[in-house]
């Protein structure tokens, strides 16, 4: 196949027409493309996965195979199409709603179980496609059509969790930084476990707090203090806390095997690869002589 | 010696408290008895709850074929007085009750139930441990029925061998120390040491055990599941064998994990299922949607327990057909598969997935505890492969795909049948987006309302004049009935018990066994129904649940009564029976 180009991740018939010009989805697409097609991945083996809403539609967006699954699901699903085809990369594209809400333990799970995804989350601390309530990102006393008098609720703290929780990949990137968002992409997609990446990716319409400008001057960007080591898990949780997660870059990472490779029996080769699946006589006769 | 052939059919009973080892004397009894040569059918009464509470393991042994417990106990060892007062209304007149003369038995007066004491928890500490006392109640039962050390000797040794000779020795002792007692003191009350039977080879496993093997045989390679009685013991028999043919089982954080994994498994082209019970099945409704719109094969075994909520988690009942031909929001196509015995839960694990990835929907496989839960023997050429053939459903080659262009293939295409090739993600060109939003037929978000209407008849038309009359329906008897037992399920058993007997009476009376619920095979169920004076649909749970659904596709309100039982037990021949003489 001739070299794969940003172009080939374009060729999808649909446009992503429904979202509000300016959405912080749009640059967190496009290095999700480059990076694809700076490692020279063939959209054939890449499938992204979302759950419900409008971050959740870049599956269609994106010119490789999709999953736009349901609200909070997009973890398991993109599980088992791991699992079945494991010489797939496979990502999931989704927003805080889903991932921190209604799917969050599916994310906490999928941390531990360290499976081989690339997880990019679309924080911009709202709910966009239902128009604009509070998310459990939302900081607190924030005013949204849920929260008319503020929230009550403490936000989530997406990043402290996962490295609390054992992540082996944790990273924030920013919509109004592509350079740098497409790199930790590309990271996250050679990482072999679980990559979690958060995008402060503005929702233009419905969050007048979190917008480009605050993230720009209040982000503490990583790549700018040589001495930050992303190997230190302490030193990790130390630096989100410290700046309450207004930071960008790598945060941490760690090589450890993937679940894939721990789960005893799984076949190297892609189990989707299997077509005929008859089963040998002699097996069956074997085995029930267990039962004997 | 001399070869003695009868007939035997007796059950044997053992209870104590939860916790005192009651599964492992069942456990090694019902497995000598099977390695014997004779039919057996062991059903375990157990509560929610690790210590305490009134367990007990009843076990039938038959000469010939066995799907039911039996109504009645013909011998009982009890390890305590409320295992006695619990069993009294199935203890048949002169029943044998050996009990632990730990404690002072009672009968109650009148009844002719004979007390035989074995101070089995003190030989058991005799030969060191009084957990033993198992082995001790073993080697009384050995000596009640007229056998030998010698029947129990491979059961023993597989069950002990692992922790060494000496473990296996000390079994041996105490079977031994129960076997003299018996002997010394009381005589057999049956002679089987030297009875030869015909039963052609067979294997002792559960309907959880043949869930599992039948999905290994039908290619199944993905399992996962979250733990629930009384599914759960399909994982364990799954993780003996599936690693060994590149697959993998795994736990979930939840029932939605696991159906959500299941189907990425399956879209992605791997054979995929999750089983479950009831909790868990209410917790996947979502996904039976998601895999009726996005058309994705999808396999679910239901193992049914008492609901609702956690109802009673340890006990049989058939109340989850609603829910599974109608859960979840909005309209999509599915399929009901039903097992009624161990051989059947084997073969349907084919159907289900042949079926699922043909018709590209959710295939429900819909069990009960008494079904799952309860080993039995089964002759093994009633678990012969090829009962079905393979059908991976309609794939698009790479060959037909060279020259599409990428992101124009039409994964859902309106065809004639509904049904569309499929790609599977690897597949170059054949990249689409699966949607749960309503969707055109190049899989893009689309809302205009002919595209909807044609994108829902194109999904509901797949199922369409789908009717598995041909092999999902059981029939015995004469086709022209005055009665026409029907049931799915373990009702299998006692149905079969029912209907010898009202035949053995001169009744013209036939029984039907469903091994599909939905869609219904109507074609043969009407035809039956058509012949037939008086139907008695049994099930257990409240409201008819089977009874309606025919009476709704089928009519026939006039002539359907239902039999229902929703304690938690699983049907006894009489209660049917009684209910027969009732209808003709
Ligand atoms: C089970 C379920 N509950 C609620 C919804 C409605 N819903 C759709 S998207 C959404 C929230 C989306 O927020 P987020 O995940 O942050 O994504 P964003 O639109 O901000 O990208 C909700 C509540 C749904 N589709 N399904
Ligand atoms: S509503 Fe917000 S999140 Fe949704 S597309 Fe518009 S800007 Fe983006």
């Amino acid at each position: 196949m001739a070299r794969v180009t940003v172009m080939d991740y374009k060729q999808s018939i649909v446009e992503p027409s429904t979202w509000c010009p300016g959405c912080g989805d749009f640059p967190a697409l496009a290095a999700l493309q480059r990076a694809c097609a700076g490692l020279g991945l063939s959209p054939d083996q890449v499938v992204v996965v979302g759950g419900i809403g409008c971050s959740s539609k870049a599956p269609s967006y994106f010119g490789a195979y999709g999953f736009h699954s349901v609200h909070g699901r997009a973890i398991p699903v993109a599980t088992g199409i791991k699992l079945a085809n494991r010489d797939l990369t496979v990502v999931v594209f989704g927003g805080d709603g889903d991932g921190y809400g209604i799917g969050l333990s599916h994310f906490l799970h999928t941390v531990r179980r360290n499976i081989d995804l690339v997880y990019m989350v679309m924080d911009n601390h709202i709910y966009g496609l239902t128009t604009g309530q509070a998310s459990p990102t939302s900081r607190k006393g924030m005013k949204t059509k849920t929260s008319p008098y503020g929230t009550a609720e403490y936000p989530v703290r997406p990043l402290e969790t996962a490295l609390a929780a054992g992540a082996s990949f944790v990273a924030q990137g920013f919509s109004g930084d592509v350079k740098q968002l497409t790199r930790l992409v590309e990271m996250a997609i050679k990482h072999r476990g679980f990559a979690y990446l958060n995008v402060l990716s503005p929702c233009v319409t419905f969050n007048r707090e979190d917008t480009y400008d605050f993230w720009r001057e209040n982000c503490v960007n990583l790549d700018d203090e040589p001495e930050y080591d992303p190997h230190d898990r302490t030193g990790a949780i130390r630096v989100v806390l410290q700046h309450e997660g207004l930071v960008r870059g790598l945060i941490y990472q760690e090589e450890r095997p993937s679940f894939e490779a721990e789960l005893p029996g799984l076949a190297k080769e892609p189990l989707a690869r299997q077509f005929d699946l008859s089963f040998p006589e002699q097996d069956w006769a074997r085995i029930l002589k267990d039962f004997a | 010696m001399s070869v003695v052939t009868r007939v035997i059919d007796f059950t044997w009973k053992v209870g104590g408290q939860q916790g005192e080892g009651i599964d492992s004397t069942g456990e090694i009894f019902a497995q000598a008895m099977h390695r014997r040569g004779f039919y057996v059918y062991a059903y375990r009464h157990f509560m929610s709850r690790i210590k305490g509470g009134h367990t007990h393991y009843k076990i039938r042994v038959r000469s010939g074929p066995v799907w039911h417990r039996g109504d009645q106990d013909d011998l009982l060892v009890a390890f305590d007085q409320e295992s006695i007062d619990y069993n009294l209304p199935q203890l048949r007149d002169g029943t044998a009750i050996v009990h632990d003369a730990a404690f002072v038995a009672r009968v109650p007066e009148g009844r002719e139930l004979e007390l035989m004491p074995v101070p089995m928890t003190r030989l058991a500490e005799e030969q060191g441990r009084s957990i033993m006392k198992n082995m001790v109640a073993v080697g009384v039962s050995a000596a009640m029925l007229g056998l030998e050390l010698a029947d129990f000797e491979t059961t023993i040794r597989d069950r002990f061998g692992d922790k060494g000779e000496q473990v296996v020795e000390a079994n041996r002792k105490a079977f031994m120390a129960g076997y003299d007692y018996y002997k010394t003191h009381f005589t057999p009350r049956q002679v089987l040491a030297d009875v030869v039977t015909d039963r052609p080879e067979s294997a002792y496993l559960s309907g959880n055990d043949a869930i599992a093997l039948g999905a290994l045989v039908a290619g199944c390679r993905l399992l996962f599941a979250y733990p629930i009685t009384p599914a759960t013991e399909i994982l364990y028999t799954a993780f003996k064998y599936f690693p060994r043919y590149g697959g993998a089982i795994v736990q979930g954080e939840d029932e939605m994990a696991a159906a959500f994994m299941a189907i990425g498994a399956g879209f992605a082209g791997v054979r995929a299922m999750t089983s479950t019970s009831g909790p868990g099945l209410s917790l996947m409704m979502e996904s039976l949607g998601l895999a009726g719109i996005a058309e994705v094969p999808l396999v679910i075994v239901d193992v049914q327990r008492a609901g609702p909520s956690t109802g009673l988690p340890t006990k049989t009942e058939q109340g989850d057909l609603n829910t599974i031909v109608y859960g979840s929001h909005g309209e999509s196509p599915r399929i009901v598969l039903a097992p009624s015995t161990v051989a059947d839960c084997f073969h349907v694990m084919g159907r289900a997935f042949n079926l699922a990835e043909h018709y590209q929907c959710p295939v429900i496989v819909v069990s009960d505890l008494a079904l799952g839960l309860s080993r039995q023997s089964v002759p093994v050429a009633d678990l012969a492969t090829g009962t079905w053939t393979w059908d991976r459903g309609l794939r698009v080659t790479d060959d037909e795909l060279k020259d599409v262009t990428p992101g124009t293939f039409a994964r859902y295409r309106l065809t004639e049948s509904g049904i569309s090739p499929r790609t599977v993600p690897g597949q170059p060109n054949g990249r689409f987006t699966s949607l749960s939003n309503e969707h055109s037929e190049i899989s893009v978000e689309e809302e205009s309302p002919e595209n909807r209407v044609r994108q829902m008849h194109k999904r509901m038309k797949k199922l369409h004049g789908l009717d598995l009359s041909d092999w999902a329906l059981e029939h015995h008897g004469p086709e022209r009935a005055d009665l026409l037992l029907v049931g799915y399920g373990s009702s299998y058993g006692p149905i079969a018990e029912v209907w010898r007997k009202l035949a053995d009476e001169g009744a013209r009376v036939g029984r039907l066994h469903l091994k599909a619920l939905w869609p219904l095979p109507e074609a043969g169920l009407a035809r039956y129904l058509e012949a037939s004076r008086h139907v008695l649909v049994v099930e257990s749970n409240y409201s008819g649940q089977v009874a309606n659904l025919i009476k709704l596709r089928l009519g026939f309100k006039d002539r359907i009564r239902s039999c229902l039982k929703f304690d938690g037990n699983p049907f006894t021949a009489n209660e049917i029976y009684r209910m027969a003489k009732e209808v003709v």
